[in-house]
């Protein structure tokens, strides 16, 4: 029995209490994965006063919930994590770790295959198991997205990666569905926070976590002057979306950093892109081009973003976006339910 | 204060294009750079030695190409440059990388070590908190900003996606930065000269190394994660492109949008 690695593990985000979108996304998959290799989902819920949300975790598709909590865990901080982390691993001994690949995963699962030590893939985009050998098939983008690697574990299990935002997706809630929550204590001391966390300021930072957005109504060079940026506001606000820029854009100041999309801002994936005036340079591209539906609007014939696009429009977006804006304003009235 | 700065060259991924006949990796004449996380953690480097005193120390594992990049660290002002280098060290993954580069942290002095958060090649932001856990060490990544250094502590401004902490962590510690840190300074022309002249990259290899580490840990041995195949990222289906009047193209969409149900 000791030597026996089954089931996967999914580490659970959740900041203030609230589980993180990724989560659910990798559960989904999880449970995908699970039915092929026949073992168990496991959520491993890590916080304070968190055990009440174990239920949340199996709704969307876990078998279990482990969960760690203690006062030490409110905020993230890495060491406390990794500790809990790392017993939920020692005591489960899961065949596969998964975690989302963002602030918090990106800082924690490092830290634990180092102290396991083992391997660790990153920012997968798709995850599959190899007929015949049961193993994990972890691909991912390398390459500022030029390139593609499938990526196997050679460590010791469990095999793990981090899986990037918004890829997978989470399976719809079920509340009929029933699992066992295990607590588990990782014997945290105030000694494992050798961090000093002084503030936490929220929202501030970001007001829109534009990686998370359904709907992007996207500027680039091509809008002009800043002051057009309002009218993609009111495209993005009708559409139901967020307002996100190229590079060009943030780096002229237009907007905040954090709402550039590319290789050195946000990689994103919504249902709907809109870019406007972006000619679609390739660290651009890299950001968005997993957008389900794409849509280009553009002067230039030639630039590379038609490449990408599902539906290209040559012509001046600032004639087009008003017009668009308006049809869909009289669209909604016209079909709202009453 | 002595600081550490980890340091990565890298192709400048921007630059990378795919052989359309071949579909593969172009990599000729691609230029190779300081990866720009790193940059800006050599710039907050060598800031706070301008408020504090002390010696910047650059370290950097690779090819004995990845020279270059120490010189241009040099010439921006560092104070010391190591360079990693040894074919028993090569093919490997960010295990046996942090694994090798944390062995040779140990042989210098340091209270604060400042790593890049991702390199803009492999994009995996796992180095830097595995040569923490290696060195025994508390970490901060994703450092957006330094609030504070005093003599035993360092205060930061650490990013979330919907939020910031302000993190005090004690000496010796390892904090990873983010490339919007700072704007990095350019190498002066006295820098270059002395880069070149007066200081010198030292080589670290296998040799000064074997007392300090296990060699099955090094490399492709003692990666824990292999590569089983890289492909070049399929092309999407090319869709289609309209030139058109104005109010044409606003039917146009607004067709896709409700045939989709976006709206």
């Amino acid at each position: 029995m000791e030597n026996k690695y089954e089931n996967i593990v999914v580490f659970i985000e959740q900041r203030d209490g609230e589980i993180q979108k990724v989560a659910l996304e990798i559960i989904g998959k999880a449970r995908e994965l699970a039915e092929k290799l026949n073992c168990k989902v496991i959520g491993a819920l890590i916080g304070y006063n968190i055990k009440a949300k174990a239920q949340d975790v199996i709704a969307y598709g876990a078998d279990e919930v482990a969960v760690v909590d203690n006062k030490l865990l409110e905020h993230y901080a890495t060491e406390p994590y990794t500790k809990a982390v790392v017993k939920v691993i020692e005591t489960l001994k899961p065949d596969i770790a998964l975690y989302g690949a963002t602030a918090i995963g990106r800082d924690l699962a490092p830290r634990v295959s180092g102290r396991i030590p083992t391997g660790l893939t990153a920012d997968c985009t798709k995850l599959e198991i190899e007929e015949g050998t049961n193993a994990l098939l972890m691909t991912r983008p390398a390459f500022g997205g030029n390139l593609m690697a499938t990526i196997i574990s050679t460590g010791p299990r469990p095999q793990m990666a981090t899986v990037r935002a918004g890829v997978m997706k989470a399976m719809k809630r079920d509340d009929s569905r029933k699992g066992e929550i295990i607590e588990i204590d990782a014997g945290l001391t105030d000694a494992d926070m050798n961090v000093k966390i002084l503030e936490v300021v929220k929202g501030e930072n970001k007001s829109v976590d534009i990686s998370e957005a359904k709907i992007l109504v996207s500027g680039g060079r091509g809008i002009g002057k800043k002051e057009n940026l309002s009218m993609l506001r009111e495209l993005a606000d009708e559409l139901g979306g967020e307002v996100s820029v190229s590079r060009a854009l943030a780096d002229a100041g237009y907007a905040e950093k954090a709402l550039q999309v590319g290789q050195t801002g946000k990689t994103v994936h919504p249902n709907l892109y809109v870019a406007c005036g972006i000619s679609g340079a390739i660290q651009h591209l890299a950001g968005m081009e997993d957008s389900d539906f794409i849509i280009a609007i553009n002067k230039d014939n030639t630039a590379p973003i038609f490449d990408v696009a599902d539906l290209g429009i040559v012509g001046d977006l600032t004639k087009i976006v008003p017009k668009l804006t308006e049809a869909i304003k009289k669209y909604k009235a016209e079909n709202a339910v009453k | 204060m002595k600081i550490i700065v980890c340091m990565k060259q890298v192709p400048d991924t921007t630059e990378v294009r795919i052989d359309p006949v071949t579909n593969t990796l172009i990599r000729d004449g691609v230029p190779s750079i300081i990866n720009p996380d790193d940059k800006a953690g050599l710039e907050a480097a060598l800031t706070i030695k301008e408020q504090v005193g002390g010696t910047v120390t650059v370290v950097s594992m690779g090819p004995p190409q990845a020279d270059v990049a120490l010189r241009e660290a040099l010439a921006m002002g560092a104070d010391e440059a190591y360079l990693i280098t040894d074919r028993k060290f090569g093919g490997a993954d960010t295990i046996a990388t942090s694994y090798t580069i944390s062995s040779a942290i140990k042989m210098l002095d340091y209270d604060l070590i400042i790593a890049g958060r991702q390199a803009i090649d492999g994009d995996t932001a796992q180095v830097g908190p595995q040569i923490a856990e290696s060195l025994g060490l508390p970490q901060v990544s994703y450092v957006e900003r330094i609030e504070k250094i005093e003599e035993d502590k360092i205060t930061v401004r650490r990013q979330f996606e919907d939020r910031y902490q302000i993190v005090e962590v004690k000496l010796p510690c390892l904090i990873t930065t983010l490339s919007e840190l700072n704007e990095p300074r350019y190498m002066s022309v006295a820098g270059i000269f002395g880069a070149y002249r007066e200081k010198e990259v030292k080589k670290v290899t296998f040799e000064e190394m074997k007392e300090y580490v296990s060699e099955e840990r090094l490399g492709l041995k003692g990666s824990c994660t292999k590569v089983k195949q890289s492909f070049p990222k399929q092309a999407k289906g090319k869709g289609t492109v309209h030139e058109v009047s104005e109010d044409e193209a606003v039917e146009i969409i607004m067709a896709k949008l409700i045939e989709k149900n976006l709206i």
